[in-house]
C-alpha cells in the first residue's frame, strides 16, 4: 500500500471518528447530571437535522441551523417535563426504558411528518464533490467543519461544567442528588437543563454530519449505537475522552477495511466495546473510583 | 320479554348469515408493510390498491361483484405477516391476498396461502417466491437476475470487464450479490472484490478507497438504503471516476436529489414507470404508465414509485382473471395462468403453468440520471 492510500484510509477513519464523537458527547451530558443513558439521543440528532433541512427551504442555512437547534432544545425540555420530571425517585432502569420508548415514539412521529425520504443539508462550504487535495489525499471540507465544531463544543462544555455556577450545580446533582438538594439546588431543573443541553448538542451534531451521512426518520438509532460505544470506550461522562475514543475507533474501523472484508467493520468496534467492558469498565480514560460512585 | 330477546338474537343471527352468504362481494386481503422500515414499499402499494378498488367499485365492481379491500399493516414484520395472513384466510375468508411487500415476509406465508388454496399475489421481487413454484403463489415485480444480466450486457457494450461490487447486508443486498457472483462468469465479467457494508452505514470513504486501490473499471452497488447515495458521493470525493452502476433499488428520485451532482451518469435497470413521459408513443406500456402516474399523483399529491406499481399490477392481474372466470377461486387461479400480453407497470405479463411471474428481461430498461432526472440510457 502506498502512502497516498494509507492517508486516504486515515482520512476516512477521521471522518467516521468525528461523526461518532459528536454523537457521543450528547450521551455524556445527560449522564453527567442524571447518571442515566438517554437512548433517545440519536433521535435528537435526527430531529435537529430534519428540522434544519425543512427550515432551510425558507431561510438561509446558518439561521436554519440555529432555529433547528432551538426547536430541538424546546422538544428536549418538553420531553423531560412531560415524561421524566414528575417521576418520584425513578430507578435507573425505569428511566432507561422510558428513553427507549421515547425514541420509538419520536421515530414514528418523524415518519409521519417527513415520510421515509432521505434528506441532507447542503455542504457548508463548496459542494458534495468539492474536496481538498493534499498530496493526492482527498479531504472533504465538511470533515473539517465537523472536527472544528466538535472541538469547540468540547471546550465550551468543559469550561461550562468547570467554571460556571450552573455547570457546577449540574455536576453536583450528578454526584449526589439529595446532597445537592440540601444545598438549595433545584435538582429537577438541572435535569431539565441537561436534557435541553444534550438535545441542543444532538441537533448541532445532526446538522453538521447530515451533509455527509444524510438523514432519514430512522437514522438516529444506528448513529446512537456507535455514539454510545464511543462514550463507553472513552469513559462515560468525559467529553474530551469521547473525541479521542471516537477518532481511535474510526481509524481502527477504516484500516480494518483495508485488511479485511468490510463486513467485519462492526465486529471490530463491538469487540473493542466488549473488551473494554470486561477489562476496564470505566473506559480508557475513565476513573475507576468515580465509576464506583455511580449507580450505572 | 324473553321472547323479545330470542327474536332479537335470531334477527341478529340472520343478518350475519345473510351478510356472509351475500354473493356480490369479493373480499381482497392486502398484507403490506404500510409503516416501518419497508414503508417505502408498502405505503404506495396500499394507496394504489385503495385507489383502484374505489375506482372499480364506482364503475359497478368487477362483473357486478363489489370489491372489499382489507388492508393489514405488517410494519415489515414477518411474524405479523403470518398472523394477518391466517386471519384473512380463516376469519375474513378473503378471495385473494395481495402482498406482502418484502421477500422475507412473502416466504413466510407462501406455504400458508398454498395450503389454504388462497391466491397470493406478492409485491416482492425474490425469485424463490415463484421458483420452486407454488400453485397459488404469484409475484409481480421483475426478477433480480434480469436486472443483473441487463447491467452485464451494458458493461459489455462499454468494454468493461473488471468490476468491484458493494452491497448492503440486507435481504435485497444479499440476493443481488449472489446473482452478480453467479452470473458474472457467463458474461465475461471478473469481480475484483465484493464488499458488504452495514445497511446503516453513514460514510463509505474507506470502502471506495479499497475499490480505487483495486483499480476497478466500474462499480456495482446493490442496496435500497441511503448508502446508495453515499457511495456515489464518496467515490467522487476521493476521485474514483469510473462508471457507477446501481440496482433497480435506485429507482427513487429521492436518492438522486440527495446525491445531487454525484448522481449524474449513474446507470441502473428499472421498470419504465420512472420514464413514462419520455417513452416513444408506440411503446405498449406508455398509456398504462401515464394513466397510473396521473391518477396516483392527482389523488395522493406525491410522486409515483415503481413499488406502488407492483400493487397496481397485482390488482389488474386479479381483475383480468375475475373478469374472465367469475368469482370462483379455482377458476380465477387457472385464469391467471392463462393471462397473456397483459400490460402492467412493471412490464408485459405472460403467465403460464410454469411461470408465475410472467415477465421477461425486457421488462427492465437501462436508465441513467441527467440533470437530476431519470432518462432512458442511449
Amino acid at each position: 500500500m502506498n502512502t497516498q492510500l494509507f492517508f486516504q484510509y486515515f482520512v476516512a477513519g477521521v471522518t467516521y471518528g468525528a461523526i461518532y464523537a459528536i454523537v457521543a458527547i450528547g450521551f455524556n451530558i445527560i449522564y453527567n447530571t442524571t447518571g442515566i443513558i438517554n437512548f433517545a439521543q440519536g433521535e435528537f440528532v435526527m430531529l435537529g437535522a430534519m428540522t434544519a433541512v425543512t427550515l432551510n427551504n425558507f431561510i438561509p442555512l446558518p439561521v436554519a441551523i440555529i432555529l433547528a437547534v432551538i426547536i430541538t432544545i424546546i422538544i428536549g425540555a418538553l420531553i423531560e417535563i412531560l415524561f421524566i420530571r414528575w417521576l418520584v425517585s425513578p430507578s435507573v432502569l425505569r428511566m432507561i426504558i422510558i428513553t427507549i420508548g421515547l425514541s420509538i415514539v419520536i421515530r414514528e412521529v418523524a415518519l409521519h411528518i417527513w415520510g421515509d425520504g432521505i434528506y441532507a443539508l447542503p455542504y457548508f462550504t463548496g459542494t458534495a464533490l468539492k474536496t481538498l487535495s493534499v498530496g493526492g489525499v482527498f479531504i472533504s471540507p465538511q470533515i473539517l467543519w465537523v472536527l472544528g465544531i466538535c472541538s469547540i463544543t468540547v471546550i465550551i462544555l468543559n469550561l461550562y461544567f468547570k467554571y460556571t455556577l450552573m455547570g457546577r450545580k449540574m455536576r453536583a446533582c450528578a454526584s449526589n442528588r439529595s446532597a445537592a438538594r440540601l444545598c438549595g439546588i433545584n435538582a429537577k431543573n438541572m435535569v431539565t437543563l441537561s436534557f435541553m443541553l444534550s438535545a441542543g448538542i444532538g441537533a448541532i451534531a445532526g446538522c453538521i454530519v447530515s451533509p455527509i451521512t444524510y438523514v432519514q426518520y430512522d437514522s438516529g438509532t444506528p448513529l446512537a449505537i456507535k455514539g454510545f460505544t464511543v462514550a463507553i470506550f472513552g469513559g462515560l461522562g468525559n467529553s474530551m475522552a469521547a473525541v479521542v475514543a471516537g477518532l481511535i475507533l474510526g481509524i481502527l474501523e477504516s484500516f480494518s477495511i483495508w485488511l479485511m472484508p468490510t463486513a467485519f467493520k462492526d465486529v471490530i468496534s463491538i469487540s473493542i466495546l466488549l473488551f473494554i467492558l470486561f477489562v476496564k469498565p470505566s473506559g480508557i480514560f475513565g476513573n475507576k473510583e468515580a465509576l464506583n460512585l455511580k449507580e450505572f | 320479554m324473553k321472547a323479545v330477546k330470542v327474536i332479537l338474537v335470531l334477527f341478529l343471527l340472520s343478518i350475519l348469515v345473510i351478510g356472509q352468504s351475500y354473493a356480490g362481494t369479493i373480499k381482497i386481503g392486502a398484507v403490506l408493510a404500510v409503516t416501518g422500515p419497508a414503508s417505502f414499499l408498502g405505503a404506495p402499494e396500499a394507496k394504489t390498491l385503495e385507489m383502484l378498488v374505489a375506482e372499480a367499485n364506482s364503475k359497478g365492481g368487477i362483473k357486478g361483484n363489489k370489491l372489499e379491500l382489507i388492508v393489514k399493516d405488517t410494519g415489515g414484520n414477518p411474524e405479523k405477516a403470518i398472523s394477518f395472513a391466517k386471519q384473512l384466510i380463516e376469519e375474513d375468508k378473503v378471495f385473494a391476498i395481495v402482498g406482502p411487500s418484502t421477500s422475507g415476509e412473502t416466504m413466510k406465508i407462501k406455504n400458508i396461502a398454498e395450503e389454504a388454496k388462497t391466491i397470493l399475489l406478492s409485491c416482492a421481487a425474490a425469485e424463490v417466491i415463484v421458483n420452486p413454484m407454488a400453485k397459488y403463489v404469484f409475484k409481480t415485480p421483475q426478477n433480480d437476475s434480469f436486472a443483473v444480466i441487463k447491467i452485464f450486457e451494458q458493461m459489455k457494450k462499454m468494454g468493461i470487464s473488471k468490476v468491484g461490487v458493494v452491497s448492503s447486508n440486507t435481504g435485497f443486498g444479499k440476493a443481488g450479490k449472489e446473482q452478480i457472483e453467479k452470473l458474472a462468469k457467463d458474461h465475461g465479467i471478473t469481480i475484483l472484490l465484493s464488499e458488504v457494508y452495514d445497511k446503516a452505514a453513514s460514510d463509505l470513504t474507506a470502502e471506495v478507497t479499497k475499490l480505487k486501490a483495486n483499480n476497478v473499471q466500474a462499480v456495482i452497488n446493490w442496496s435500497i438504503e441511503p448508502a446508495q447515495a453515499i457511495v456515489l458521493k464518496n467515490a467522487k470525493q476521493i476521485g474514483l471516476n469510473v462508471p457507477m452502476f446501481q440496482s433497480h433499488g435506485f429507482g427513487n428520485i429521492g436518492y438522486v436529489k440527495a446525491a445531487g451532482p454525484a448522481a449524474e451518469g449513474v446507470i441502473f435497470p428499472a421498470g419504465r414507470l420512472l420514464v413514462a413521459e419520455t417513452l416513444a408513443d408506440n411503446n405498449p406500456q406508455k398509456g398504462v404508465l401515464l394513466q397510473y402516474k396521473k391518477d396516483y399523483e392527482a389523488k395522493f399529491k406525491e410522486e409515483v414509485s415503481t413499488f406502488g406499481g407492483h400493487g397496481y399490477d397485482a390488482f389488474i392481474i386479479l381483475k383480468a382473471a375475475i373478469e374472465k372466470a367469475g368469482a370462483d377461486k379455482e377458476k380465477v387461479r387457472d385464469a391467471i395462468e392463462g393471462i397473456k400480453n397483459l400490460v402492467g407497470t412493471a412490464g408485459i405479463f405472460n403467465f403460464s403453468d410454469k411461470d408465475h411471474n410472467g415477465l421477461d428481461i425486457n421488462a427492465f430498461e437501462m436508465l441513467t440520471v441527467k440533470d437530476g432526472k431519470f432518462i432512458v440510457l442511449k
